[in-house]
């Protein structure tokens, strides 16, 4: 198996706010986080897929194909966007890293040909990442 | 078959400290030969980078795995608060019998760690300079 990854950056804001809690509680829960007007981040996207390399091109997959794929599913969607208002699957939820990269996951998963689709690894800053993958993957991390 | 979707949090921390490589197991010769520089009396010294992972269910109410305040709560007073500006054979009594290559930091950061009660720890990754990085995920 051969593990393929492609990094990409996109700038976007956002808030964290539950409606469900008081004002109080956001903001002991969410700290700076619960301003209401928002920050924003340069985010780093880290997308690896696993395969054997095609036996006739030497690829497990055409990077072309699949910086189109990011290109189309995550920059056109999220880069230069307040991901609260502008990302209707992030509609509902709290933007966190963690629930970033599982949105991102299920927009990717089903694009990668022969669901090839290792692991998201989405950096909100250089200290802070979540990574999301199948626990049924082998081999590297 | 899909496997379960799963979503770990990545943290990254920094400490500087300084240390020796000696073994009380080894002659004079023999930790001058395997450690070379490492065994210069005086030690010296690393600016680390310790990578944690932890994986659990996101909770709905915050978005998160765990609040990134108990995390580093946590991780500071465990971890770089006794670490610190130490010298590890030194100042912190696991390396008093123990060399403190960057192999047996990860096991004791781990073993530090692992019992953090809001999520599971995962994997300790360290680097030790921008070339040698280590990671340890628990016992086989």
């Amino acid at each position: 198996m051969v593990y393929l990854t492609r990094k990409v950056e996109f700038a976007a804001s956002h808030l964290y706010h539950n409606p469900a809690l008081s004002a109080e509680e956001n903001r002991r829960v969410f700290g700076k986080c619960n301003n209401p007007h928002g920050h924003g981040h340069n985010y780093t996207l880290e997308v690896t897929i696993a395969g054997e390399p095609d036996a006739v091109t030497g690829m497990v997959l055409d990077l072309k194909e699949l910086k189109e794929i990011l290109e189309r599913e995550i920059m056109q969607r999220m880069d230069h966007r307040f991901l609260n208002y502008e990302v209707a699957e992030l509609k509902d939820q709290i933007p966190t890293c963690e629930n970033v990269a599982q949105v991102i996951w299920n927009l990717l998963e089903p694009k990668i040909p022969q669901r090839r689709l290792h692991r998201v690894r989405l950096y909100e800053s250089a200290d802070l990442f979540a990574d999301c993958y199948r626990n049924n993957r082998g081999g590297a991390s | 078959m899909l496997g379960e979707l799963c979503i770990e949090l990545g943290r990254r921390y920094r400490f500087a400290a300084s240390h020796r490589l000696h073994s009380a197991q080894l002659t004079e010769d023999e930790n001058s030969r395997i450690y070379g520089k490492c065994n210069n009396p005086y030690g010296h010294g690393h600016n680390y980078t310790v990578e944690v992972r932890f994986s659990g269910a996101v909770d709905p109410a915050s978005g998160m795995i765990a609040n990134l305040a108990d995390l580093d709560a946590f991780v500071n007073e465990r971890v770089i608060e006794p670490f610190d500006h130490r010298s590890l054979q030194d100042e912190v009594p696991a390396f008093r019998e123990v060399v403190p290559t960057t192999e047996n930091l990860c096991m004791e950061i781990y073993e530090r760690l692992k019992s953090f009660p809001r999520a599971k720890l995962e994997a300790v990754r360290i680097e030790e300079t921008s070339n040698n990085s280590f990671e340890y995920a628990g016992k086989a």
